[in-house]
């Protein structure tokens, strides 16, 4: 086949990869900025990290592959995979586990499988699992957000960038303080063991550690990271549908339970603003290669996942199941994909 | 009661009720139409050379009716249709003909057609031109369709369709709407904007012949609100038709051919009836709106079957250009021998609008325009959009050749190495069609043709929104054209291979049965020589019962058998006989059936 230059159209093309990416990347800057507020430098030395690891990992399989390097990393796709994952790891992750996921995210599902455009899953949330699956305590332990009033009556400490980057490196803790110190469980976390403990919700909403919905200091982030998926909606890189699925199936999931019975299930607005909902509906559920491209087949896509949330987060093993839920509807998106074709121009009804 | 009839005709013809649908995708581009459209139409100037392909259309090209060194009038035909679906061509002008001979012609790959070369003589003397057809409501639809015909006009939206066959639906099909593409949704050209300012009467004339020869009941015409004064003088124009009424203040510089057309108005009543009819719709700028089923959607909210034609749902659709030639041909009995033409791109020194006589060259007009100016990254045929690219500007203007974009590097910057589909899906949001452009994609880049069809590639009208909005700038349909000619080569090479099979089997056939019918013959011939073979061996015993009284029984019996031995002899030669006689003789005798199956048989391998 001979060069594109060749057929119509001949109008300068208006998009290009490594412009969606960056503003993938934009978006992702206030609930990043968020993130490092409320959980400190952590989030900001795992990003970097992260970056550095993935785009390596590329450049790597590139040169064993034989194919340019330059093209492969200048599309920034495996910048937005390592942002994505420093995301939605703690902020004490040590290095080398960083380093691990970001090989495994690269290098075996996204590159094994082709290279960009043909991975069926979707790297960052498949090295995260891989992480969780194989390091359950340390993908766990999550920081408490730095709010002085939460921090005093816990009794807890924050880490500064130095702190964290020793601890992040080396593992060393700062002298006198303990894991204990520094660690809380996520809002998830400490929702699910309370109701596994029989108590109900009006008991464990009496703790300072919950905000309006969700966990105090967790539902600025996730409020956060809302105003970049608006910003991806306006600049047309994602549409509404998998976004507003994904959070339609959480809300009606969890708003029928919480009807049913409000005492063991929280809130639907719970379940919104806590963990990765917000960030998996517009950033890692519209991840474009693993998800589906037909219109229908995104509704259903989306609120799959967000089904898959809650039930997964109420009764799973997880906290949190972002990660799966994606991962699951990764692997059903072709066939999704294959029934809810449009309605062809001119045709009456889909042949089936 | 007569005011609020020409009130009625007022908002019908501006159309400012009418309710519009939508179809699916479209991309808003950078219209670039202010470089042509603000500048007045100019005659080019007459070549020296006019190079006349004669297959500007779609079907079977003409064939030539002049001879080299034959000199040929302005209007003269030079090229004879060939069948139904083709359409003469017309010399342009007056000249010698020096040569006819296959030159290279404006189409996308780049192969040499047969042309008519004139060396023009500067008079520009016109041919004995077919009488005007003024009452055109009292003639024929017949009559008006070979006009249309004889006048060598064809579709000028780039189509090429001959416009008599599109006008001749059958009656199977009856016509409620004719449409007028007035769209030009493609950037840069401005030529049907400039015709439609210019010349809106002799459109609505020709949109009443169509009217006429189809027996529609209304007519809509859509354009783009991006052009204003169009939209205006086309309205003015339906309701001067109509009630001979003037609307609107009339535009400076643009009102000649609308005053003009009102004295003739005055003069014949008779029109006004058919531009009651005509509507003149206002539609939102929308690449591509100018798509035949595109506009069908939005004017009327039907869709054109998949694989059909808008006759289907009783709709024709014709270009506002044809509409002019078809008032030309019958009001002036002038065959199609110019056309509108728009020079622009940035590439050239001063983009313009220009008459232009059917087989003028690019390298002419362009010259006409200032020539080149700056680095020019390409040169197109048509719109940046579904326009072709060529090599060389020395190629014929055609009855189809809209517009000659130089582009510069700005303009059609190089898209560079196409990087790997992220699925973003982009191209199903922008398609027209509502297909999954990235699926077929996929399945024409791993050469899964069928797969490509199930995805509805046929339905891609090429427009080219998807690959305009592609991120990794994959030349989409550049795949699809690919995989569409791979599908049409392979559908040829199915049906050779299945003809081939069926002559193979027909064969088989035909030995078969002559196999059989040669054995019923011979049985047939077998049972009726029994009864008589019989009969003579009875007369023989009785004889030889005689002859048994005489003494020798032996001698009689061998003389029997000689006698059988001889007989069936004689019986096998007759046999032999009738067969190799012509078949028909035997079958008219016995079997009439056969005759008329195997002929055929015998004919059909004959002619392959």
């Amino acid at each position: 086949m001979p060069g594109g230059f060749l057929s119509s159209p001949h109008s300068a093309r208006v998009n290009r990869v490594d412009q969606v990416m960056l503003q993938v990347c934009l978006a992702l800057v206030p609930g990043t900025l968020a993130l490092v507020w409320y959980f400190g430098w952590g989030i900001l030395i795992n990003m970097a990290l992260a970056t550095v690891f993935a785009v390596s990992a590329e450049a790597l399989v590139m040169v064993l592959r034989g194919r340019p390097i330059l093209p492969a990393i200048s599309d920034y796709s495996a910048v937005v995979t390592a942002l994505l994952f420093a995301l939605t790891v703690p902020p004490t992750l040590p290095w080398w586990m960083t380093l691990l996921g970001m090989l495994f995210a690269i290098v075996i599902v996204k590159q094994l499988y082709g290279g960009i455009g043909y991975n069926p899953f979707n790297p960052a949330m498949a090295g995260y699992v891989f992480l969780l699956i194989s390091y359950p305590v340390e993908l766990t332990s999550w920081l408490p957000p730095d709010i002085p009033e939460l921090l005093q009556t816990q009794d807890l400490v924050t880490l500064s960038f130095v702190e964290s980057a020793r601890l992040i490196f080396t593992g060393i803790m700062p002298p006198g303080i303990t894991w204990d110190a520094i660690t809380a469980a996520t809002p998830l976390d400490e929702m699910r063991t309370l109701l596994d403990q029989d108590q109900v919700i009006s008991e464990i909403r009496q703790s300072p550690l919950w905000g309006d919905f969700g966990g105090r200091g967790w539902e600025w982030v996730g409020n956060w990271f809302l105003v970049g998926g608006l910003f991806l909606l306006w600049r047309r890189i994602i549409t509404w549908h998998i976004p507003v699925s994904f959070l339609g199936g959480l809300l009606i999931m969890a708003g029928l339970f919480w009807f049913l019975d409000p005492q063991t299930h929280p809130h639907p607005a719970f379940h919104l603003f806590s963990g990765g909902a917000i960030l998996g509906a517009f950033f890692i559920a519209t991840d474009p290669v693993s998800a589906c491209t037909t219109r229908r087949g995104q509704l259903i896509y989306g609120a799959c996942i967000g089904a898959l949330v809650f039930v997964i987060r109420t009764w799973g093993g997880y906290p949190d199941a972002v990660a799966f839920s994606v991962l699951l509807l990764n692997i059903a998106a072709p066939m999704i994909d294959q029934y809810t074709q449009p309605r062809v121009f001119g045709q009456a009804r889909r042949r089936a | 009661m007569f005011s609020l009839l020409k009130k009625r005709h007022l908002s019908n013809a501006t159309g400012r009720k009418r309710k519009l649908w939508q179809f699916h995708g479209g991309v808003h581009l950078p219209e670039e139409k202010h470089l042509s459209n603000g500048k007045p139409l100019r005659d080019a100037p007459l070549p020296a050379q006019l190079v006349i392909p004669l297959q500007q259309h779609i079907g079977a090209p003409a064939r030539a009716c002049v001879r080299v060194g034959e000199r040929v009038l302005k209007g003269q035909l030079i090229g004879e249709p060939e069948g139904y679906i083709s359409a003469p061509v017309h010399a342009s002008s007056s000249g010698l003909v020096s040569a006819i001979e296959p030159r290279a012609a404006a189409h996308p790959s780049g192969l040499q057609v047969p042309c008519v070369v004139i060396e023009t003589d500067g008079a520009d003397q016109w041919a004995e031109l077919p009488e005007p057809i003024m009452d055109y409501q009292a003639a024929d639809a017949a009559t008006l369709r070979q006009r249309i015909r004889d006048c060598g006009v064809v579709g000028m939206g780039g189509a090429s369709f001959p416009s008599n066959v599109k006008l001749n639906p059958g009656a199977d099909q009856p016509i409620d709407t004719l449409i007028i593409n007035g769209v030009e949704c493609e950037p840069y050209i401005s030529c049907d904007d400039l015709l439609m300012r210019g010349q809106a009467a002799d459109i609505i004339d020709g949109i009443s012949i169509m009217l006429r020869v189809l027996g529609a009941k209304q007519c809509l015409v859509g354009i783009e609100d991006n052009k204003p004064e169009a939209i205006l003088a086309m309205q003015q124009a339906v309701v001067l038709a109509a009630t001979g009424k003037v609307i609107g203040r009339p535009r400076a510089g643009e009102t000649g051919s609308n005053q003009i057309s009102a004295k003739q108005i005055v003069k014949g009543q008779a029109r006004n009836a058919f531009a009651e009819r005509i509507q003149v719709v206002k539609i939102p700028t929308l690449y591509p709106s100018g798509g035949e089923k595109q506009l069908i959607k939005i004017l009327t909210g039907k869709e054109v079957p998949s694989h059909g034609i808008p006759a289907q749902v009783g709709i024709v659709c014709q270009n506002v250009g044809t509409a002019k030639a078809v008032a030309d041909a019958v009001l002036r009995g002038q065959p199609l021998i110019e056309r509108l033409v728009t020079v622009s791109g940035r590439g050239v020194a001063h983009p313009c609008n220009s008459r232009v006589r059917v087989g003028s060259l690019a390298s002419g007009l362009i010259a006409a325009s200032g020539g080149y100016r700056g680095a020019l990254a390409k040169l197109v045929i048509g719109g940046p959009m579904m326009g072709f690219r060529v090599d060389s500007d020395a190629l014929p203007v055609t009855k189809a050749t809209n517009c000659i974009l130089a582009l510069t590097p700005e303009e059609s910057p190089d898209s560079g190495e196409p990087l790997a589909c992220i699925r973003c899906g982009r191209c199903a949001e922008v398609c027209p069609a509502n297909l999954l452009p990235q699926q077929m994609y996929w399945h024409a880049r791993a050469k899964n043709l069928d797969k490509t069809q199930d995805y509805n590639l046929f339905d891609c009208i090429e427009c080219g929104c998807c690959a305009h909005v592609c991120p990794s700038h994959i030349p989409l349909v550049q795949y699809y054209r690919y995989a569409k000619t791979e599908s049409w080569a392979r559908e040829r090479e199915k049906r050779a291979s299945e003809h081939a099979r069926e002559r193979h089997e027909a064969r088989e056939a035909r030995i078969e049965r002559l196999e059989r019918e040669r054995q019923s013959m011979l049985r047939r011939k077998k049972e009726a020589i029994a009864p008589k073979s019989k009969a003579p061996k009875a007369a023989a015993s009785t004889s030889t019962g005689a002859a048994n009284d005489q003494g020798d029984p032996k001698k009689t019996a061998i003389e029997a058998a000689r006698k059988r031995a001889a007989e069936k002899k004689a019986a096998a030669a007759k046999v032999v006989a009738s067969t190799s006689e012509a078949a028909p003789k035997s079958a008219a005798s016995q079997a009439s059936g056969s005759a008329p199956a195997s002929a055929p048989v015998f004919a059909d391998e004959d002619q392959h």
